[in-house]
């Protein structure tokens, strides 16, 4: 049972209603050369795969697509990877069931 | 701008804000309430269980108009592996009540519901509205807040703090530390759509009849989780979760694991032919009783998620949440009621009442249940499920081998995965974390 199966997050994502705060970002990756462990992990950890590892080697977010867990907040705002903050009030996800 | 000042700011429009607010309003307060989202609802995520006794309380005929899904008569734990669910089903007639005793509901639509009682009741309900900052006087004492969307301050007596899980204000202010990944567990799911009449009779329903399923084993692939399968009128809440510390360890996608579970031979045929029409993800508070921060100070309260008061062996949170906010809001009237200003001094009866009620006293009976399912995650949740599949299999599949030797070979697989003295070591550890 080691087949891995395909998951398009991008598919799952797709349903959501999101109102996005073109420009204003609410999480934002400390610049860095060579990432953290925490920020390492959470190329897997995010559950709507926000993370992204560059050409570089470098962890980037793009947060169009956050779900407003707060899973990345727990893993890396400690190790001041990232900064998190709720996106201003009504932008981001809104959910229609939660 | 606001210029005025209110009784009380609760901050955050879930079932504890939403409890909260609604109280302080009934008996007399000018309450008023901040939430991020467009409504209350549009940022809250649960799977969802609503149980009946806590809201009664608050609204007592909220079964008149409160947007309920199914009321629960039947309940199924699945161990499952990768090709079997060993099950443990609960299923009464009693449950079919006139005052049902548990519901599924929909998040979105029923704090939509709970927020419109509570401007019923008189407070002022801001949504759009995400506080950024707490304001503090000379002294230290919490004395408002500020949003974004609004200019300047908002002043208040008491600010309450009903921010959720991953609630930023009082972690931010000090007041609290943040959850620690081994303490807080995330949770995705989808919202499978399919006709009524389908889900009635792929789960043995009849009418507005509700089931959920809880299950744990290798679906969870060794980290402390579960996975859950709840009814709804027209349409399926599956989700699962592990906890944090796990996804970082173990490099498991939340959705890869949803997906094994979606995918599952005995999950499959429940939600074949679903339409997805979301997906969503929250963080539960696991810590128990060891996590519970200090719950109030000078000008402040919290309560429900962000103050981790979340049962994890009964799978119950927003109960809690709901008669926190209940309790904070009934001692914050009585300190009101005599004059007395919202300091720490006066603020313990908050803690006081929560101690003597249901919250704290079954949060504190499984104070030591978090670490043992954390520390002995794969005997939990990989090793034994997996036994008691191969046992059960043994038991049922009629193979010419004589039923003697069959339960040898049972026990022995028992004992060679994890010794006599680890069996015992492991029901020792549970029964008296359980008690």
């Amino acid at each position: 049972m080691s087949i891995e199966l395909s998951t398009r997050v991008e598919d799952k994502l797709f349903n959501n209603r999101y109102l996005v705060d073109t420009g204003r970002p609410h999480i934002k990756v400390r610049p860095h050369a060579k990432p953290s462990t925490q920020l390492l992990s959470m190329l897997k950890a995010c559950p709507a795969r926000c993370y992204e590892l560059s050409e570089d080697g470098q962890v980037e977010a793009t947060v169009d697509g956050c779900i407003e867990c707060g899973t990345c907040r727990i893993i890396c705002e400690e190790t001041g990877d990232i900064e998190w903050s709720y996106p201003r009030g009504g932008y981001g996800v809104l959910f229609k069931f939660g | 701008m606001i210029e005025e000042k209110f009784d009380a700011i609760v901050v955050g429009a879930g079932m504890a804000g939403n409890a909260a607010a609604l109280t302080m309003a009934e008996g007399g307060m000018k309450v008023l309430q901040l939430e991020r989202g467009e409504y209350s609802g549009s940022k809250n995520v649960q799977g969802a269980i609503l149980y009946a006794d806590m809201l009664e309380k608050l609204v007592p005929d909220f079964r008149e108009d409160a947007p309920l899904e199914r009321h629960l008569v039947e309940q199924r734990f699945w161990m499952m592996d990768d090709r079997s669910h060993t099950g443990l089903h609960y299923r009464s007639e009693d449950f079919n009540e006139e005052k049902p005793n548990r519901y599924t509901i929909i998040r979105a639509q029923f704090d939509k519901w709970f927020s419109q009682k509570v401007r019923e009741a008189g407070a002022t309900v801001l949504c759009e509205t995400t506080v950024t900052e707490l304001v503090r006087d000379d002294s230290g004492k919490v004395i408002g807040v500020k949003a974004d969307r609004r200019d300047g301050e908002i002043h208040g007596d008491i600010v309450v703090l009903a921010e959720g899980v991953n609630g930023m204000l009082g972690t931010r202010a000090g007041l609290r530390e943040r959850p620690k990944p081994e303490k807080v567990a995330l949770a995705v799911k989808e919202m499978h759509f399919l006709p009524r009449e389908t889900i009635e009779a792929r789960f043995n329903l009849r009418g507005d009849e509700g089931v959920v399923i809880e299950a744990v084993g290798t679906i969870s692939r060794g980290m402390t989780g579960m996975g859950f399968i709840y009814a709804n009128k027209e349409c399926i809440s599956l989700g699962i979760g592990c906890l944090v510390a796990d996804f970082q360890r173990t490099g498991e996608t939340p959705y890869g694991l949803l997906d094994r579970f979606r995918r599952h031979p005995s999950v499959a045929p429940l939600i074949e032919g679903s339409e997805v029409k979301e997906y969503s993800a929250h963080l539960i508070p696991e810590g128990g009783f060891k996590a519970i921060p200090q719950l109030y100070g000078n000008g402040w309260v919290v309560i429900g998620d962000a103050a981790q008061l979340n049962n994890t062996i009964h799978r119950e949170g927003s109960n809690l949440a709901m008669t926190s906010g209940q309790i904070a809001a009934e001692a914050i009237l009585k300190i009101k009621s005599r004059n007395q200003p919202m300091i720490p001094h006066n603020l313990v009866l908050y803690k006081k009442m929560l101690d003597e009620s249901f919250v704290i006293k079954d949060l504190r009976k499984y104070k030591d249940m978090p670490a043992l399912m954390h520390t002995r995650s794969q005997n939990f949740f990989l090793t034994y499920p997996q036994l008691v599949s191969k046992a059960m299999q043994n038991f049922v599949r009629v193979d010419g081998t004589p039923k003697i030797d069959k339960e040898k070979l049972a026990l022995k697989s028992f004992t060679n995965a994890r010794s006599r003295s680890g069996l015992f070591g492991d029901a020792f550890r549970l029964v008296r974390a359980w008690r």
